[in-house]
């Protein structure tokens, strides 16, 4: 009985240990999904959050600026402006009208800065149903699976 | 071709339910006629699904574009070693892929023990016929591969159509490794198939003793060992060719190879408990349900889109297949144990808490832990989405930040738990044991930390793996001594005789010591650099020692795609070492935008160039540079942990030693098997 009382100590010590370093490393990296017109409801502590934000790029509203890439994101008639500051550079199907995810934080004026974009065009992916959707935003390559399933038909 | 495959399809379809039925039948009505039947229909599957996978790769190599599924996933100028890889690139080919695997598993467990375990062997029939009843029902009914094209006539009615060309295979799978990584995976996967049917049959017949945990742990070292390989070069594959600078990304795909893995290693362990001590009997069962349930529900969530990535955009109704199936096994396994838990009480408890017992106790304790973890990260999407309504993700440092302690601590008794002695170990031994190899682990940190190793975590893997290499190289000189000493031979030629003898300790040693090596390839992240910089012709960055100098940038196009290539010339302390040149292919095809790395690999470091594309505001080209140390050494540790599972797989040739020992006189055999035993009392 003995052993097995310490073999329990030791056990909880551990799991313990364990359940703490998860709860850190989840509140380091938690992000949230949202969709445009929720952000607008967004309070308090919300705002701070890390979040991922999709939407179609808005045909015309992307401008070069020194160390910021600006665009507008739409979603269901709501738009949202976008700062990209992230080192990456965009991903060539990034372009008016595709479909983008937008990785990072709001500002207080309102402003999305995303630290990463992925992005994919949406009438290529409705031409090779079967195929490979992303054409991998420099980012979003670390994403792709490594598995050939998840390549195949219905994910994509 | 494609009628003889549909059909081989239905053929195996009612063999599977078959050989389910009538097994249930006979099992009861104990009618040998009929077992052997049902046996028979079992059999019958594997060449019937053959058929099946065969017509299908004909069909590809006849570039029959009436295929949907040949049209989709190959076209006329994909080369021919690449038709494989389109065999399984996409739902409907993996699943029969799937399904032929698996009958040839069932196949080789029915046929080799058809004379043997008279008891246990119709119960296994029956489970493996309802699991292969499963897979060939979605090959018949959910996702055929024989779907024909067909197109709206004039008058509105369908017909068949064949197209000119098919769409080609996505680039990212032409690609090598793509023709064997996705077979490893998938042996891993059906693999934990025959094991989860055994130990199911042994609970559902009661079978006697502990035969069955053998012919269990035989085929999980199987299975886990095409597991590994095909984890490993899914790695080695995502480096190679994503071009992102790493091997893995704690996505939900990899997550899902990750988590049966860690049950069947934990397995492996706690098994040894159940054959020397008669202990966790219990446990033992669930971690085999277990893993075959991880196995498929890695299927399920890449298949069903549950588990939500940037890439799953659409979803497919055949989740719900597997989620059924699922629940389906979950309730058998729990009836099973709920009806025949009295059959699975436990011979002894735990002595000490320094024992080996308690080393595999806190071994299973801690990779479970990691295998919650990793499967609590992987759903929390959906988690969160459930409870609050709302998905959150949890990234990489989650993953880490819970994984690597416990990593780490598994190294720790790496080293320390095949020298800890059953029942109890004394202080003694321990200090004799443990000492030198300790101080020789501690000696090297104090020397990475003075060559300016400042991370903790690299510091103490350093540690470590010094540590339980040293403890597994004593291991075999120990033993080697013992034996050069009795036989006269030298030490090396004993060290191999040693191993001969108990090929499954030194064997699983081996394996050991190839994840000490993963553990240094993997801790040289730690030491990572990247750089990414726009270079025009004759510009340079620095990275760690190097400097990388931009000598031209050229294009290349051709059929297939159209490049862009970049020359970087490396220079070391002034010194050139070497060009390279990464690349980026735009496919005209499939109008899919790829990278190639260049990649220059050593023991010591990778240097891993990437040409990300142009800068937006001047477009000048854009390159980013990485330098990775050790990752080598991964791919090196994964030769030698298949070299150890393959010895371990060998008979130990040690019965017939002591046969021959025995034979040839008494008092030489009592001699001869006294080293031997002691040897067995450490496995």
């Amino acid at each position: 009985m003995n052993a097995r009382f310490k073999f329990s100590i030791g056990a909880i010590i551990i799991l313990g240990t364990l359940v703490w370093l998860g709860w850190v490393g989840a509140s380091q990296s938690k992000t949230y999904y949202h969709t445009i017109s929720e952000l607008s409801a967004l309070q308090g502590s919300a705002l701070q959050q890390r979040m991922r934000v999709s939407g179609n790029v808005v045909d015309g509203s992307i401008v070069h600026r020194p160390g910021r890439i600006d665009f507008t994101l739409t979603e269901e008639g709501k738009t949202l402006p976008v700062s990209y500051v992230g080192d990456s550079p965009l991903p060539d199907t990034f372009k008016g009208g595709a479909q983008a995810l937008a990785e990072g934080k709001l500002t207080p004026d309102g402003r999305f800065e995303a630290d990463q974009v992925q992005a994919k065009c949406a009438s290529k992916y409705q031409a090779t149903p079967g195929g490979q959707p992303s054409a991998g935003a420099s980012k979003a390559q670390s994403h792709i699976q490594t598995d050939p399933r998840s390549l195949a038909g219905p994910r994509s | 071709m494609d009628v003889i495959g549909s059909f081989a399809l239905v053929l195996a379809l009612l063999a599977a339910g078959y050989s389910l039925v009538a097994g249930i039948i006979s099992i009861r009505t104990q009618r040998p006629l009929l077992l052997k039947s049902a046996r028979n229909a079992g059999l019958a599957i594997f060449p019937l699904v053959t058929i099946a996978v065969a017509s299908l790769l004909t069909l590809f190599f006849e570039n029959n574009f009436s295929i949907a599924y040949v049209v989709e996933h190959s076209n006329r100028a994909l080369p021919a070693y690449y038709k494989f890889a389109a065999l399984w690139s996409g739902q409907e080919g993996s699943l029969l892929f799937w399904s032929w695997l698996l009958s040839i598993f069932a196949f080789i467990a029915l046929f080799s023990n058809r004379k043997k375990h008279p008891e246990l062997m119709p119960y296994v029939g029956v489970i493996l016929g309802g699991i292969q009843l499963f897979f060939l029902m979605l090959n018949n009914f959910v996702a055929s591969p024989f779907g024909l094209v067909g197109a709206i006539g004039a008058a509105g009615t369908p017909h068949v159509v064949a197209l000119a060309d098919g769409h080609g295979l996505t680039p990212l799978l032409q690609y090598s490794e793509m023709d064997i990584h996705p077979p490893m995976l998938y042996l891993g996967y059906t693999g934990c198939t025959v094991p989860f049917a055994f130990a199911l049959a042994a609970l559902l017949g009661r079978y006697p003793g502990e035969k069955w945990i053998h012919i269990t742990r035989r085929w999980t070292m199987v299975g886990w060992a095409f597991l590994s390989v095909g984890i490993l070069l899914g790695g080695h594959w995502a480096y190679q060719v994503l071009g992102w600078g790493g091997y893995w990304a704690w996505d939900p795909v990899e997550n899902a190879s990750l988590l049966p893995w860690i049950t069947e290693t934990a397995f492996l362990h706690s098994v040894m408990m159940q054959e020397k001590r008669g202990m966790m009997r219990v446990w033992n069962v669930w971690l085999v349900f277990i893993t075959y349930m991880l196995s498929i529900l890695g299927t399920t969530l890449t298949r069903s889109g549950v588990v939500s990535s940037v890439h799953a955009f659409a979803q497919s109704s055949i989740g719900s297949w597997f989620f059924s199936f699922l629940a389906v096994i979950l309730i058998v396994c729990v009836v099973a144990y709920w009806k025949n838990r009295d059959y699975l009480r436990t011979d002894n408890q735990l002595d000490s808490v320094v024992s080996r017992e308690s080393s595999f106790l806190f071994n299973n304790l801690i990779l479970l832990a990691a295998c919650f973890a990793v499967l609590w990260g992987t759903l929390f999407p959906v988690l969160t989405e459930w409870v609050e309504g709302n998905k959150i993700t949890v990234g990489p440092p989650f993953f880490n930040k819970v994984n690597i302690p416990i990593a780490l601590f598994l190294l720790f008794l790496t080293g320390v738990g095949p020298l800890l002695a059953w029942r109890r170990t004394s202080l003694s031994s321990l200090k004799r044991n443990f000492a030198w190899p300790l101080a020789a682990g501690l000696f090297a940190g104090i020397i990475g930390f003075v060559l300016g190793d400042r991370d903790i975590y690299a510091l103490v893997c350093l540690i470590l793996a010094v540590f339980v290499t040293l403890t597994i190289f004593s291991e075999f000189f120990r033993g080697a001594r013992v034996l050069s000493v009795r036989s006269g031979a030298n030490l090396l030629s004993s060290v191999g005789q040693l191993t001969m003898r108990n090929t499954r300790r030194y064997g699983g040693y081996i394996v050991h010591f190839g994840m000490v090596l993963i553990f240094i390839g993997i801790s040289g992240q730690a030491f990572n650099k990247n750089v990414q910089s726009k270079m025009q012709i004759g510009s340079s960055m620095n990275i760690g020692p190097y400097t990388l100098v931009c000598q031209n940038i050229d294009g290349a196009s051709n059929a297939n795609y159209t490049a862009e290539r970049a020359t970087i010339e490396v220079f070391k302390g002034g010194r050139s070492l070497m060009m390279l040149f990464p690349e980026r292919r735009f496919y005209l095809a499939s109008q899919v935008t790829q990278t190639i790395v260049a990649l220059h690999s050593s023991l010591a470091r990778d240097i891993y160039i990437v040409y990300a594309g142009r800068s937006p505001d001047d477009n000048a080209p854009v390159i980013h540079a990485y330098i990775n140390p050790l990752v080598r050494w991964i791919w090196l540790g994964g030769l030698v942990l298949v070299l150890g599972t393959v010895l371990a797989l060998v008979p130990s040739r040690q019965p017939q030693i002591i046969l021959h020992a025995e034979r040839e006189a008494a008092p030489a055999a009592a001699g001869a098997s006294v080293p031997v035993t002691v040897l067995q009392g450490h496995d």
